[in-house]
């Protein structure tokens, strides 16, 4: 038996779902939208994800912290598998996810011309830089509070 | 063709006749990753460097994914690994522009731009392709490089319709590798000349009379530098195989 039977595909999928991007960690892989699914075939609980850009380097790291997370809640046998069709898209992002990332300090995907300040929630901010601290982030600077702050951009 | 090698350094049968459309597409990302990893600590301006380091990085999934899916397809036990790091330059596939040196930016943006356009042209088209996996990366990857465009055309419109200095260097640059577009643009000659084009008078420069094309590299003949490339990105899996961390 490779899972208890306390546990429950219901507290699998909550533990699966629980875990956090290692780059903007006020965000759940589940917000984020990058988990597919969750299945416990022949006692193996196999999590499905895809990534959210080609060259996102967190990958790697959610894939460890998944199985990680699977062990300590008493799961031996769990296998991550990565697809990419179909392709992820910002629209697959929680409500709950553009909320904790406004509270964060980071503007949700909008368009480029709906981007507000998270701060002082003026709009028409300038971009700094196309290219941010991570992948999926633009740099802009409030041209209301002047504050400079991350935009996650939609794609 | 290429036909001379019949094994490769650990006595492992080489591929030397495999090629295919998904292979050319993930070793043009892989060495073009390479290339703009390069800049990475090197570039003039801190948000340079991270924008380098970002598209890089956004060429190297690109090319993982595919070659990861080249490797399940044929069923060999074969991973991504052992197409980036031991396959040797005469089985790179890879477009002959990819490889040039990263020379100064201009030569860099003029590159890019040129790679950029033929790059959301593929994808677009992919993206609305039979195979489902290529179709899913193809669907991110059209995104990603038409977000790579507006930084590198933009660039190239500054530099070109710039100082007397950034226009030379961007005119120089758009001559030194014109001869390596004819067989990048193949199969979209005629969408990615109108991009092209309106993206050259926009910067002021010229496309050059000189019509000399070289080509071969999806056949594996490459130009100089391929061979220097791929000597720094392999030479520690060759020299400690199977070295992990």
């Amino acid at each position: 038996m490779v899972i208890p039977t306390t546990l429950t595909l219901d507290k699998v999928r909550s533990t699966v779902a629980s875990v956090v991007d290692p780059e903007i960690p006020v965000l759940t892989i589940d917000d984020l939208g990058i988990l597919r699914s969750v299945k416990v075939e022949d006692g193996r609980v196999r999590v499905t994800i895809t990534p959210t850009y080609s060259g996102c380097p967190a990958m790697g790291q959610i894939e460890d912290d998944i199985v990680d997370a699977l062990e300590s809640a008493g799961v031996e046998e769990a296998e991550v598998v990565v697809t990419h069709s179909p392709a992820w898209t910002t629209d697959w992002m929680s409500e709950e996810g553009r909320r904790k990332l406004a509270e964060f300090g980071i503007a949700p995907p909008t368009g480029e011309s709906e981007v507000v300040c998270p701060q002082c929630h003026a709009d028409s901010p300038r971009m700094v830089a196309r290219f941010g601290s991570t992948a999926c982030k633009a740099l802009m600077v409030c041209s209301s509070c002047g504050e400079p702050f991350d935009w996650f951009k939609q794609f | 063709m290429i036909e001379s090698a019949t094994s490769g350094p650990q006595g492992t049968p080489l591929h030397t006749r495999e090629s295919s459309p998904a292979l050319w597409f993930a070793d043009d990302n892989m060495v073009l990753a390479q290339r703009l990893a390069e800049w990475i600590s090197n570039a003039a301006e801190l948000e340079i460097d991270i924008a380098l380091g970002n598209i890089a990085l956004d060429h190297l999934g690109v090319a993982r994914s595919l070659y990861t899916h080249v490797a399940e397809t044929e069923g060999l036990g074969r991973t991504e690994d052992d197409f980036a790091m031991r396959r040797t330059e005469r089985e790179y596939t890879n477009l002959l522009l990819v490889e040039q040196p990263n020379g100064d930016f201009a030569r860099t943006m003029v590159r890019q731009t040129f790679f950029d356009v033929y790059q959301s042209l593929l994808w677009s088209d992919l993206a609305e392709a039979g195979d489902e996996v290529v179709a899913g990366i193809a669907a991110k990857a059209a995104k990603e490089a038409a977000y790579h465009l507006e930084f590198s055309s933009g660039w190239l419109i500054r530099l070109g319709d710039g100082t007397e200095e950034s226009h030379q260097r961007a005119q120089d640059a758009v001559d030194a590798l014109w001869r390596f577009t004819g067989e990048l643009s193949a199969g979209y000659e005629e969408e990615w000349s109108a991009a092209i084009g309106a993206t050259l008078a926009e910067a002021t420069l010229k496309i050059p009379d000189d019509p000399y094309q070289r080509t071969g590299g999806r056949l594996g003949y490459h130009t100089e530098y391929l061979g220097h490339l791929l000597a720094e990105m392999q030479w520690m899996d060759r020299a400690y195989p199977g070295l992990r961390w």
